[in-house]
């Protein structure tokens, strides 16, 4: 079965983002397939290779970024939910002259199509969010 | 269809809205704070074993887990699944709703 994945909470805010994360492990884990993980709203902070949480605490994005690169996951960030929150990948940052970027491994940046599409070719989209 | 609550019953009114809306042989699966809805006597018990007599209840182990909620404290015919059970949920029922 296809699944996607929709976050809308940042991490280390309340759950979502946890639980998302262990559902499409459990999800892979059992062979089915993630068709897209689409980061909206403050989930699009998940996407931040500039976390440095303590070393015996979770590292959510980190954790993102390996499952994506274990699985190929395609880990999708809104680009207008990342530019009122300062997500920023080389090509956006040159768009509107940032002097830096900020995107973690296995995430890139597009736009809402992407979660329509993920909706329409997956067997089941699943939300999770605050 | 599969519906995921995930607030408290102490917070919001998600679950109350759930299972108010959703339809006979659905599926409910309480995580996150939504667990605490699961917890026998409290405000949400009677609601729930309501709820039973036309739909399913689960909540998620790891979360009454992290709560320190025993199983053995959950309203009757509560069934506790894990990340592997809820993936299976939600691969039994046709759509998933999140009540937030």
């Amino acid at each position: 079965m296809i699944f996607s994945i929709m976050v809308n909470e940042g991490p280390y805010t309340h759950q979502a983002s946890d639980t998302a994360y262990h559902f499409a492990a459990a999800a892979l884990a059992a062979g089915h397939e993630i068709y897209r993980v689409f980061f909206y709203h403050d989930g699009v902070n998940n996407g931040t290779r500039l976390t440095t949480p303590p070393q015996d605490d979770r590292n959510i994005v980190h954790r993102w970024s390996e499952l994506a690169e274990k699985h190929g996951l395609d880990l999708v960030v809104c680009v207008a939910a990342a530019q009122r929150r300062g997500i920023v990948d080389d090509d956006e940052a040159k768009r509107n002259s940032k002097d830096a970027d900020n995107i973690a491994p296995g995430f890139r940046i597009s736009g809402l199509g992407q979660l329509i599409e993920a909706g329409i070719k997956s067997d089941r989209l699943m939300e999770f969010g605050d | 269809m599969l519906h995921t609550v995930n607030k408290s019953p102490y917070e919001k009114n998600s679950l109350e809205t759930c299972l108010g809306l959703s339809l006979d042989g659905s599926d409910i699966l309480l995580i996150e704070d939504g667990v605490y809805g699961a917890i026998a006597g409290g405000k949400a018990s009677a609601m729930l074993l309501e709820a039973m007599k036309t739909r399913q209840v689960y909540a998620l182990g790891p979360d009454l887990a992290a709560r320190g909620i025993d199983p053995g404290r959950l309203v009757d015919g509560i069934t506790v699944v894990d990340y592997g059970g809820f993936v299976e949920l939600a691969a039994r029922n046709d759509r998933v709703q999140a009540w937030l």
